[in-house]
C-alpha cells in the first residue's frame, strides 16, 4: 500500500490577541507533527479539544498555511501552491463536518446541495447530474424523493448522509471526516459509522478520522494518532495502541473513557489539572504537568517521538522502561 | 412510602402550548423515586424529555410555555407542586439544587466567582458576608480547586470548562442540599476533565450522602456512576432496572437496541448493530407505542395501543407489550419471553 497523504514536520502558530506595547505570542497550535496516510485506510486522530486535531485537517485541506512543513497529497507537495494551483487538489479531498445542522445551506434544495460539486468540477450534463444525484442518495440510503426538499425537513442523521453524499459526488480519494458523528444522537451513530465503513469498502476511500471519542476510533481506524498540546505523543497501528499503550496520557486518556458495562471495575488513572495554555508551552515534555510518571528529566527536555516497536512511535523518556 | 425515600414522582405531565389552541405533552406518566443516598440515572437520547423531568421537578419551567398539568412531587413528605412560589424558593438551591450542561452559561459572566457563591450561601443562610465568604472558600476547596483565593477572585470566563463545572458544583453543593439534579454534567468536557468530575460527584455522595439524579445519555456514564436508571423515549420511562441488570439483561426492546450500538472500548467488531429510523418529532409522536415504528418486535397491538410500565420481576419494570401476559407467547422461539 502507497501512501496517499504524508506530512512532514508541519507547524501553525497562531498570532494571540496582543498586549499594548507588550511582545507578540502565539498560539501553538500544531508543533512539529508528521505522519502517513496510506490509500485505502482510515486514519485517525484523537485528542481532547484544543489540541490541534481541527487545525491539521483545515492545513491538509488547504483552508489555512502552514508556517512550515510539508504535506504530499497524491505525489504533489501542496502546503506551499496558491489557491489557483490547488483548486483541483480539493477536489480529491473531500470533507464531512461535524454539524450537518450548520454545514448545509437552509436556502438551498438537496439537489442543489448535492449537485453544487459536480458543477464545479465536471461538465456533466443536466440530465447526467440528476442521474449521478439519484445514485448518491441511494448509496448514502436516501431516495430520489427527497431531493426537492430543503434540509430543515430532515432528522440529524439524515441531515449527515446528506453531507457525505455531497463529499462523495467528486470521487474523491481522500475523505476528511472531523468528528462527524458526535453532534449525532447515540442510536443515530452507529447507523453512520456502518454507512462510512460500507462506503470505504464500496469507494475503496481512505478516511482522516478525527475524533475525540476513542471507542469510535477503535471501531474504524487502521492507524492512530494521539495528539496532545498540538504535538503528536503516539502513533500506532490501531491494535497495538489499543493493547499496548505506551504514552502515559494515551494510558490515561484510554481508562477515562466510561465502559457500558457495571460489571468491569477498571482502575481510572486520574489525571491531575487542566490542559496547559499552548501561548506558553511547558519546558520540557508538554505533558510534564499533569504526568503521573513525571520526572525530573522530563521537566528540562523534550522527549522526541522515536520508534520504540516496529511503526509504534511514542514521545516519551520512559516508554520503553 | 419508606422512610428511606427522598423523592418520589407520581404520574407528572407536562405540557408545551404549541399555538394558541393546541399543547403538546413533552413527558407524561412519568412515575419515579430516589431514595436517600442513591445516584439514580435518567437516561435517552435528545429530545426524549429528560430535561423538562428535572426542570418540571424543581418547578423551573417557564409558565408561559410549559406547564404541569397533573401529577405529583413528592419530597421528604411535601408536594413540590403545591407550594407557594416563595416555599418553592426555599427548596430550590437548599435542599435541591441543580448543575447544568454548559457551565460556562450557567455562571454570570460579570459578576466574580466569590461574589455569586456568598450571593447563594446568603439567600439560604443567616451567615454574615464575611462568614458567607470563608463558607465559598471552603466549598471551593472541597471540590477539588488548587488555590481557591486566587479562583474566587476570578471572573468566569478566565475558568476552563473543567474548572468551571467545579464552581457550579460548589455552588450548588455550598447549603448541603439533599438532593443533586446534574443535568448532562460532563458533556461539555474532555473525557479526562469527565473522569474528575465523576469522581468528585461519587465523592460528595460518598462524604455527605447526597442523593444524585444524574441525567445523560451516555450508557458508559451511567454503569459506571448510578445504581438504579430509569430509560425514557419519547416522553415516556420505558424501563426501570438496577444497574447490573440494565446492562446484562435489558428488557425493553429499544434498551436493548441502544446498549447494543454503542462502540465498545476493548471490544473489535466489523459492524454496529443499530436501530432503525429515528426519534419521533415531539408534535408527531406514532399512536400505540411510541417505539413501534423503529421496533423489530413490533406486533399489531403495537400500533394501536400504549403499553404500561409494568414491572417483570421484583426489581425491574418495562413498558411493552411483549412483557404482558396476554403477548409474551408470540415472541420469536419464546427468546424474550422473560
Amino acid at each position: 500500500m502507497t501512501d496517499l497523504l504524508t506530512i512532514n514536520n508541519l507547524v501553525k502558530h497562531f498570532p494571540a490577541e496582543k498586549k499594548l506595547f507588550g511582545k507578540q505570542d502565539y498560539v501553538h497550535a500544531v508543533n512539529n507533527v508528521s505522519l502517513e496516510v496510506r490509500e485505502g485506510e482510515t486514519f485517525s486522530v484523537v485528542g481532547e479539544s484544543g489540541c490541534g486535531k481541527s487545525t491539521v485537517s483545515r492545513l491538509i485541506n488547504h483552508l489555512i498555511q502552514p508556517d512550515s512543513g510539508e504535506i504530499w497529497f497524491d505525489g504533489t507537495e501542496t502546503a506551499h501552491l496558491n489557491e489557483n494551483e490547488f483548486r483541483p487538489f480539493r477536489q480529491h479531498m473531500q470533507m464531512i463536518f461535524q454539524d450537518p445542522n450548520s454545514s448545509l445551506d437552509p436556502n438551498m434544495r438537496i439537489f442543489d446541495l448535492i449537485s453544487e460539486p459536480l458543477l464545479i468540477f465536471t461538465e456533466m450534463s443536466d440530465r447526467e447530474r440528476r442521474e449521478r444525484v439519484r445514485e448518491l442518495l441511494e448509496v448514502v440510503g436516501l431516495s430520489y424523493n427527497h431531493a426537492e426538499r430543503y434540509p430543515h425537513e430532515f432528522s440529524g442523521g439524515q441531515r449527515q448522509r446528506i453531507g457525505i453524499a455531497r463529499a462523495l459526488s467528486v470521487n474523491p480519494k481522500l475523505i476528511i471526516a472531523d468528528e462527524p458523528i458526535s453532534s449525532l444522537d447515540v442510536s443515530i451513530q452507529a447507523q453512520i459509522l456502518n454507512l462510512l465503513q460500507k462506503l470505504q469498502k464500496q469507494f475503496n476511500l481512505t478516511y482522516f478520522f478525527i475524533s475525540h471519542d476513542l471507542s469510535v476510533v477503535q471501531l474504524i481506524s487502521d492507524h492512530v494518532a494521539v495528539m496532545y498540546l498540538g504535538f503528536i505523543v503516539e502513533k500506532a497501528p490501531k491494535k497495538e495502541l489499543y493493547q499496548h499503550p505506551l504514552h502515559p496520557y494515551t494510558q490515561a486518556l484510554l481508562s477515562a473513557v466510561p465502559i457500558p458495562d457495571p460489571k468491569i471495575k477498571k482502575q481510572r488513572i486520574l489525571l491531575a489539572g487542566d490542559l496547559p495554555s499552548n501561548i506558553h508551552l511547558p519546558a520540557g515534555c508538554p505533558f510534564n504537568s499533569r504526568c503521573f510518571r513525571c520526572q525530573d528529566r522530563c521537566r528540562e527536555e523534550k522527549p522526541e517521538l522515536r520508534e520504540i516497536e516496529k511503526d509504534h512511535f511514542v514521545a516519551c523518556h520512559f516508554a520503553d522502561l | 412510602m419508606s422512610e428511606n425515600n427522598l423523592l418520589k414522582v407520581e404520574n407528572l405531565r407536562t405540557e408545551f402550548k404549541i399555538s394558541r389552541k393546541k399543547s403538546v405533552a413533552a413527558v407524561s406518566d412519568i412515575t419515579f423515586e430516589i431514595n436517600k443516598g442513591e445516584i439514580v440515572g435518567l437516561v435517552g437520547e435528545s429530545g426524549c424529555g429528560k430535561s423538562v423531568t428535572s426542570l418540571s421537578i424543581i418547578r423551573l419551567l417557564n409558565d408561559t410555555s410549559g406547564e404541569i398539568t397533573h401529577g405529583s412531587v413528592w419530597f421528604k413528605g411535601s408536594n413540590l407542586l403545591k407550594l407557594s412560589d416563595e416555599e418553592m424558593r426555599q427548596i430550590r438551591g437548599k435542599e435541591i439544587a441543580m448543575i447544568f450542561q454548559e457551565p460556562m452559561t450557567s455562571l454570570n459572566p460579570v459578576l466574580r466567582i466569590d461574589n455569586q457563591l456568598i450571593e447563594a450561601i446568603q439567600l439560604h443562610t443567616e451567615y454574615t458576608k464575611q462568614e458567607a465568604r470563608e463558607h465559598a472558600l471552603e466549598t471551593l476547596r472541597s471540590v477539588g480547586i488548587p488555590d481557591p483565593e486566587r479562583v474566587s477572585r476570578c471572573y468566569p470566563h478566565q475558568l476552563s470548562g473543567g474548572m468551571s463545572q467545579r464552581v457550579m458544583i460548589a455552588m450548588a453543593m455550598s447549603c448541603y442540599p439533599d438532593l443533586l439534579i446534574a443535568d448532562e454534567p460532563t458533556t461539555a468536557l474532555d473525557v479526562t476533565i469527565q473522569a474528575q468530575i465523576l469522581d468528585l460527584m461519587q465523592g460528595i455522595r460518598n462524604t455527605r450522602g447526597t442523593s444524585i439524579l444524574l441525567i445523560t445519555h451516555d450508557l458508559g456514564i451511567v454503569a459506571e456512576t448510578c445504581s438504579r436508571v430509569y430509560v425514557m423515549y419519547a416522553g415516556r420511562i420505558i424501563e426501570e432496572a438496577p444497574v447490573d441488570i440494565l446492562f446484562s439483561d435489558p428488557s425493553h426492546p429499544y434498551t436493548q437496541g441502544l446498549i447494543a450500538s454503542i462502540p465498545k472500548l476493548g471490544l473489535e467488531a466489523e459492524s454496529l448493530p443499530f436501530i432503525p429510523g429515528s426519534v419521533p418529532d415531539i408534535t408527531m409522536m406514532p399512536g400505540g407505542c411510541r417505539f413501534h415504528p423503529r421496533c423489530r418486535y413490533a406486533m399489531e397491538i403495537c400500533s394501536q395501543k400504549e403499553p404500561e410500565l409494568i414491572s417483570i420481576n421484583e426489581s425491574q419494570k418495562c413498558r411493552c407489550w411483549l412483557k404482558t401476559s396476554e403477548y409474551s407467547i408470540k415472541t420469536e422461539n419464546g427468546e424474550s419471553r422473560k
